[in-house]
């Protein structure tokens, strides 16, 4: 063999040369993966970590005061449903459990519901907007988030108290002699929902739009279709990926509110987070409060899947 | 003449204010009879787009009406106009197949659904889509999609088919095959259509008509070869094919001949209109392939030397300086066996002219 290999070739084996170009291959993949691994560390640590714990708390006993005593138990899981009267020592469905289970999804449905009505027209006005002005109306959709959540609630409450400014100024202006209830009643609240979830609703529905192809609402209107059947079947056919997200990215969290209720409805009205909050504080009851955790991060995820399985059916054909 | 089936009155289009003012068209009007291949042709910016847009009702004139078969439609929203559009980029439907996209329109008007799908047929046949028809947008190429494009606007069977640009994405042996396409689309289905190009050679293969637009005025109407041959202005002939501007003098006009003494001296005689009477100075144009190479200084009425000459395949430019300075651009065919570029003597070029080459420009 009068040819020389190169070092670096001779080292492997000829057989192996594919599993070589395998490597070569796959690294930039890998790499992309190791991109990843930070924040799938942190998941794993501060999202699955926790979640396991609450999961096993959920099968434990309570303790006396706070806490649990490491004994297996349904009780807190049975809890989520299901009450015992402790005098009679009978068990029925328990309807205060199942009124805050409504409440707080039907808060969540109007939340949705009311983002979509606000949002969908700001985002098609700043998609048409021309494309310099469009930073600058994102940018005003973004202010909200410069300030704590806890601080723009108080905020609200500032406007809409019975001494609140709203009032002083309806009063002021002679249109109403008493002032209006409007802090702790439920409007407060889906109010205050609109308020913080609107540029969560906004953003993603902006994001579709901005792709969408404006020449296709003259195609529309061209053949035949009014302003009503051009959104219909052209406009929002298109812009459903943008709608499902923001539906998704408003509906979860709200199913799960706590601080909004809890300062604009005044306790009042109690939803599936304060419920919770409730079982780890004054009710004591850690068992519950894990299995009623557990109880809205499954409801949430049927939610998502209904909703996805709704929205993503193919439009009828004409074949 | 038949029918008119586009009528365009007196009308102008402004758009923006103050500083930002720009006016797209100049009171414009203009005549389109049905079953014609009428083309606007201009430069980019020149208003013919605007026109479009004025007839599909995706703008309203500043001033003056709009007719379809005689009945005003001006201010009527494009989907009370039993017009149709074919877009420049197509705009096609990307979340619907093939089929549901030409069925789009049928849809809107309300059409039974029997009818639809037999309508949807016809049009995929019409355009030679037949395979294709439950294919997404995004699977099918350029000149298909321009194809489905186009059964789409015909489907609802329109009075007037507009069409912006609809060949400008395509490569040039596809636009040469769609050309023919549109006209033979044109000439079956006996539509109206509007058809609208900066592409002077596209204009003058498809159109029944052609008006020439710039800046927003409409320079000439006439069919291609009176565009062509008899050019009004300067612009319309410059625009048009490549021309020789020449200065000469009208030395007589009588019984519809002027006789012209050219910068050389000699004098030559064309046929004008009965009604155009030029005097003094006036520009000539002379097209590149109406001059001919002469043999000698008797027989010529131009002289010069050759600057350049620019091979072509099936024939040869020579770009000519001549005596009185003025540039002569003529095209002289190669034959099988020699350029034309042997046939010609650089320093003395004669050049005759065949009979009526010279044209004079009103302007």
């Amino acid at each position: 063999m009068g040819l020389k290999k190169p070092a670096n070739l001779s080292e492997n084996p000829p057989e192996s040369a594919s599993a070589v170009l395998k490597t070569e291959k796959n690294r930039p993949e890998r790499r992309r993966w190791l991109l990843l691994s930070p924040a799938l560390l942190l998941l794993l640590l501060a999202a699955s970590g926790p979640l396991l714990i609450v999961l096993v708390y959920s099968f434990l006993t309570p303790a006396d005061y706070s806490g649990v005593v490491w004994d297996f138990s349904l009780e807190g899981w049975k809890g989520v449903i299901w009450q015992r009267d402790i005098f009679t020592n009978t068990i029925s469905l328990s309807d205060a459990h199942l009124r805050v289970l409504v409440r707080s999804v039907k808060l969540s449905f109007f939340t949705t519901a009311l983002t979509l009505v606000f949002g969908f027209p700001t985002a098609y006005f700043i998609a048409t907007r021309p494309a310099k002005k469009r930073s600058f109306w994102l940018f005003l959709i973004t202010i909200p988030f410069w300030t704590n959540l806890l601080i723009r609630t108080f905020a609200i409450m500032e406007v809409i108290r019975n001494q609140g400014i709203l009032n002083s100024l309806l009063i002021h202006m002679h249109l109403i002699d008493a002032p209006l209830q409007i802090l702790y009643t439920d409007f407060a609240i889906l109010a205050g929902m609109l308020y913080v979830y609107l540029p969560l609703m906004v953003l993603p529905i902006y994001s579709s739009m901005e792709r969408f192809d404006f020449n296709l609402v003259e195609a529309g209107y061209d053949l035949y279709a009014s302003r009503r059947q051009t959104m219909r079947h052209i406009i929002l056919p298109l812009v459903r990926p943008g709608i499902v997200a923001g539906s998704i990215l408003v509906f979860i969290p709200s199913l799960g509110a706590y601080v909004t209720p809890r300062i604009l409805g005044g306790g009042k009205s109690m939803m599936l987070g304060n419920l919770i909050e409730l079982q780890f504080g004054q009710g004591n009851n850690w068992p519950l409060g894990a299995a009623l955790s557990f109880f809205l991060l499954m409801l949430t995820m049927i939610f998502l899947f209904v909703y996805i399985r709704l929205t993503s059916k193919s439009v009828k054909s004409y074949a | 003449m038949s029918p008119i089936a586009i009528r365009v009155e007196n009308t102008t289009k402004i758009y923006g204010e103050g500083k930002n003012k720009v006016i797209a068209l100049k009171n414009v009007t203009i005549e389109i009879p049905e079953n014609e291949f009428f083309t606007l042709l201009g430069p980019s910016g020149c208003g013919k787009t605007t026109i479009l847009r004025l007839i599909a009702g995706f703008e309203n004139p500043t001033k003056g009406k709009v007719y379809l078969h005689g009945d005003e439609i001006t201010g009527y929203p494009p989907f009370k106009r039993m017009i149709n559009t074919v877009f420049q980029n197509y705009a096609l439907f990307p979340h619907m197949t093939v089929a549901e996209n030409i069925a789009f329109g049928l849809e809107m008007l309300g059409k039974p659904k029997n009818e639809i799908k037999r309508t949807v047929g016809e049009m995929l046949g019409l355009v030679k889509m037949d395979d294709l028809r439950n294919r997404q947008i995004s699977q099918i190429s350029g000149g298909q999609q321009q194809r489905v494009a186009l059964a789409r606007a015909l489907a609802p069977k329109p009075k007037v088919l507009l069409l912006d640009e609809p060949l400008s994405a395509l490569d040039q042996k596809l636009r040469k095959e769609m050309q023919i396409e549109l006209k033979r689309l044109q000439s079956e289905t006996g539509i109206t259509f509007i058809f609208v190009t900066h592409d002077q050679e596209e204009a003058l293969t498809m159109s029944d008509r052609i008006a020439v637009m710039n800046e927003g005025e409409i320079l000439q109407i006439g069919t291609p070869h009176e565009i062509y041959r008899q050019p009004s202005e300067r612009f319309v002939a410059d625009f048009i094919g490549e021309t020789n501007f020449l200065n000469a003098e009208v030395i007589g006009c009588n019984n519809g001949i002027a006789t012209l003494r050219l910068t050389s001296g000699k004098t030559v005689e064309t046929i004008i209109k009965e009604d155009f009477k030029p005097q003094g100075k006036v520009t000539i144009v002379i097209r590149p392939e109406h001059a001919v190479l002469v043999e000698n200084e008797e027989e010529c009425l131009l002289k010069g030397h050759l600057l350049d000459s620019v091979y072509f395949g099936t024939d040869m430019h020579f770009h000519v300086e001549l005596e009185k300075g003025e540039r002569f651009m003529l095209r002289i065919q190669n034959n099988p066996d020699e350029k034309a570029a042997s046939r010609i003597n650089e320093k003395n070029i004669y050049i005759g002219l065949q009979k009526n080459a010279v044209q004079i420009l009103k302007d």
